[in-house]
């Protein structure tokens, strides 16, 4: 292989990885939408009890992609910035104030003075500028954060507390990867430790809360850091967390979860699925809901597929699908139909819910268009071809295959096949790589709308095979804009154009559904729809 | 007796031998590789890069011939190296030897459950002259093989963690968090020693030294526990020796119910995870566990009828 092939084919993976790997993790997890704000007063103390579903082997917060590994991991560091949930905007946390040159290559970040890791060293820019350096070489389960920093040309500490991160090329969506868990900030000593080390044994972290314990597969446990005074602009509290401590349990089974949750053996749990809702419903419990930010779950066309070469016939897959039966009948309570690529909670999201209302007559008429014909078994043929799809998929969420059912009912009643084909999730980033599917089913849990370029750019990864088109523009421009007003106007022009040419199929939006006791009190979700724990009391 | 030992030592390491073996060749024939499942480890496969997958595959001696890394392997099993879980990088063993003891509770207690629970159910039930009590009770064995494991562990957590809050819904937390998962895994493991050994109770209550014992006049009980018992109890102790390999197979779905630490766990999460060595190391532990637990009963049976060795070193002579 070529020197040049091999620069693309890392390039091209970290992508695929990037892409991926949210994919997976989002999928599983869930999260918490309203806060309890409740009665009573705030108080100091205690110990929040959390049940989660699984356990990723991995307590360093710039490794780990799952979600429900996120919500603890989240607790222990810091980030540059914060994000609010609410307007997608991004607000100082370590950072008290930054700068962006107007061709987004050049970020340079003001820190707080006075911050400090748990085991006593300070924050300066030398120990943001190390963390950078490091990231590059998490290795194969750092793919997350080192793609928010693929294209870094370099990483440097202009005076003790400012640092300066400069980029090959323009990279706006950088600003709101600072406020990520995969860019929290560790101290020194972390930053010099083996990716595995950091797994295994944690890290230091200057975050509100400090891992005391971890037992693998069985339970992750945090103290509350005292002291604490340099807590995100974004948060209600100022100074330590309220709570003493933080057990996150691991729970493999929904059904006990949810039981646990109503016995009053835990405090919170994860993952509520629709048919734990019932058993929770009417008791002491709060079931808190976010649609997760990012690409919706849907159907990924492999637009070079003959058949789906042709718009009209994705299109009419995209009028065949009816997005509110699927999310009344197999989504948990409150999940939206998508009404675009991106979900709602995604920062520049444009609704285009007329463009994605169900229309079966305008579905085949498309397809009698396009030459496909009803054959006696109600299948459509053209050329003595059948009209099937396989559409490939994993089991990261117990909702995929009752989605991926109903979804091959209603193309069915227009005339197209569809064969559902279960991988196991290592064979998934293998063959969206390889092309090797007519449609795939997933989602990339993002508060970002760079996410699209990521996904659909065809100077990227581009598993499914778009011809290069006036998108590829709106999407590199959206990357280069630090103008607000204009990014928007970019990226709801890319989101037009990927639902009006129907190259990925929108479904539903992504719910993250925690579990919650009334007795706790501001539990909220962040941006990303994962958890901060800092406000967050029981009373 | 020298004869009957080794003969039962060398079946012992043929049936090793065979599980190693076997677990190799479809381990080795399945689709998936190792090392693509090893880049998969952090959800991801497209982030190594060919050159890394290469030193990867090179060090994990995936890129030699498969008769050259069965044999290497073979050579490092029988050492009992089973080389490094590709998920976690940890050495097989060590990740075996942690989840080991909770098996070893889980299964252990409820081997014990079990045989209390079926041995005094089948007593009982031979035992009593009331008919319609002595049908009652046959009638639960069958019950307790065909439920499944899963739902009796759901349903005792939610009568006695949720409901009454006598004992924790999950955890590997000290004798409470064992009662449960316990008490789950012998409900099948119970009624099929109460199934077996209430057969064999019968038979051997119509034997003709059942009727002389009567005839001498020996109590009830004495009969029906020193004379009866002591020879139905071989066939039960049989069946004990094949339900270890099932206690251990049960323990993947009552581990994971309860949410324990485990080998079940370990499992379940190496075969998702594709991680072969890890598999391996388990099939193998696996069928020791299951060889020892046999070759302790083979060398009890003579203790408990000596006509089992005599027949075994005659038919040995003849061989």
């Amino acid at each position: 292989m070529t020197a040049l092939s091999d620069v693309r084919t890392s390039r091209w993976a970290a992508l695929t990885a990037l892409v991926t790997t949210s994919v997976l993790l989002t999928a599983c997890g869930s999260g918490g939408g309203g806060s309890g704000s409740g009665a009573g007063q705030p108080k100091s103390g205690g110990t929040l009890t959390f049940a989660v579903g699984s356990d990723a082997g991995c307590v360093d917060p710039q490794q780990v992609a799952s979600n429900e590994t996120i919500y603890s991991v989240r607790q222990i560091v810091d980030s540059l910035t914060d994000q609010d949930p609410k307007t997608g905007k991004i607000v100082p946390w370590l950072a008290k104030s930054w700068k962006v040159s107007s061709d987004a290559t050049t970020f340079t970040f003001h820190l707080r003075s006075g911050v400090t890791f748990s085991d006593g060293s300070k924050l300066t820019a030398q120990v943001v500028k190390d963390n950078f350096d490091a990231v590059p070489k998490l290795g194969a389960l750092g793919t997350l954060a080192e793609g928010y920093l693929s294209g870094v040309k370099s990483t440097t500490a202009v005076d003790p507390l400012t640092v300066k991160v400069t980029f090959s090329q323009p990279n706006a969506q950088f600003l709101q990867a600072t406020s990520t868990h995969s860019l929290g900030i560790e101290s020194s000593a972390s930053v010099k430790e083996t990716p595995q080390q950091k797994c295994s044994d944690g890290v230091i972290g200057s975050g509100p809360f400090v891992l005391k314990q971890y037992v693998q597969n069985q339970s992750i446990t945090l103290t509350k850091r005292t002291g604490y005074t340099w807590g995100s602009s974004r948060w209600s509290k100022k100074g330590e967390a309220y709570l003493d401590k933080l057990v996150f349990k691991v729970v493999q089974e929904a059904g006990v979860r949810a039981g646990s949750l109503q016995s009053g053996q835990v405090d919170a749990i994860s993952s509520v699925g629709k048919a734990n809702e019932a058993a929770l419903k009417g008791g002491q419990v709060t079931l808190q809901r976010r649609a997760n930010p990012g690409v919706v779950f849907g159907l990924g066309l492999n637009n070079s597929r003959p058949a789906l070469k042709d718009a009209r016939v994705r299109q009419a897959i995209l009028y065949a699908v009816d997005r509110q039966q699927i999310a009344d009948t197999v989504f948990p309570t409150g999940t939206q139909p998508a009404t675009s690529v991106l979900a709602h909670t995604t920062p520049d999201h444009t609704s285009l819910a007329s463009d994605l209302a169900s229309d079966a007559a305008k579905a085949k008429s498309l397809l009698d268009a396009a030459g496909w014909k009803t054959g006696s078994d109600g299948i459509r043929t053209k050329d003595g071809k059948k009209l099937s799809l396989t559409v490939k998929w994993f089991p990261n969420a117990s909702t995929n295959q009752p989605a991926l059912e109903l979804i091959q009912q209603q193309l069915k009643a227009v005339g197209v096949d569809v064969a559902l084909k279960q991988l196991q999730v290592t064979q998934f980033a293998p063959t969206l790589q390889s092309g090797d599917f007519d449609a795939a089913w997933g989602n990339v849990t993002r508060a970002d709308p760079d996410i699209l370029r990521s996904s659909f750019s065809t100077k990227l990864a581009n598993f499914y095979h778009l011809p290069a088109s006036s998108l590829d523009t709106a999407l590199s421009e959206q990357a280069a804009t630090v103008d607000p007003a204009k990014r928007r106007q970019l990226v709801t022009q890319a989101q037009q154009s990927l639902v009006q040419n129907a190259y990925y199929v929108p479904v539903v939006e992504l719910q993250t559904q925690l579990g919650v006791s009334k007795k706790v009190h501001d539990l909220n979700f962040d941006a990303s729809s994962r958890i901060q724990l800092h406000d967050t009391w029981i009373g | 007796m020298r004869r009957y030992v080794i003969k039962r030592l060398g079946q012992a390491a043929g049936v090793l031998w065979a599980a190693y073996t076997v677990s190799f060749l479809v381990l080795d024939y399945l689709p998936g590789d190792p090392v693509t499942a090893m880049a998969s480890a952090g959800m991801d496969s497209g982030q190594v890069d060919p050159q890394q997958i290469a030193a990867l595959r090179h060090e994990y001696g995936f890129d030699k011939p498969v008769l050259v890394q069965y044999a290497e392997y073979l050579g490092r099993a029988v050492r009992g190296d089973f080389g490094d879980s590709v998920s976690t990088g940890r050495p097989v063993t060590s990740t075996l030897a942690d989840a080991l003891p909770q098996t070893l509770q889980l299964t252990g207690a409820a081997l014990l459950l079990a045989v209390a629970l079926g041995g005094g159910l089948a007593v009982l039930a031979t035992y009593t002259s009331r008919r319609w009590l002595r049908q009652l009770l046959l009638s639960l064995p069958p019950l307790g093989v065909s439920v499944p494991t899963f739902w009796v562990g759901l349903l005792l957590v939610e009568t006695f963690s949720f409901r009454l809050h006598w004992f924790p819904a999950f955890g590997n937390d000290g004798f409470k968090g064992l009662v449960l998962p316990a008490l789950t895994l012998a409900v099948p493991t119970g009624a099929q020693i109460a199934q077996v050994l209430a057969k064999s109770l019968l038979t051997a209550l119509d034997q003709a030294y059942v009727e002389t014992a009567r005839a001498k006049g020996a109590d009830r009980w004495r009969v029906h526990l020193r004379h009866a018992l002591r020879n139905a109890s071989l066939p039960a102790l049989t069946v004990v020796g094949l339900l270890v390999g099932q206690l251990i197979a049960g323990s993947v779905v009552v581990e994971t119910v309860f949410s324990r630490d485990g080998l079940g766990r370990v499992t379940a999460a190496a075969v998702t995870a594709q991680d072969i060595p890890l598999v391996q190391g388990v099939v193998v532990f696996g069928a020791l566990i299951f060889v020892t637990t046999n070759l302790v009963i083979d060398l009890v049976y003579p203790l408990l009828d000596p006509r089992i060795v005599v027949t075994s070193d005659r038919k040995a002579a003849l061989a």
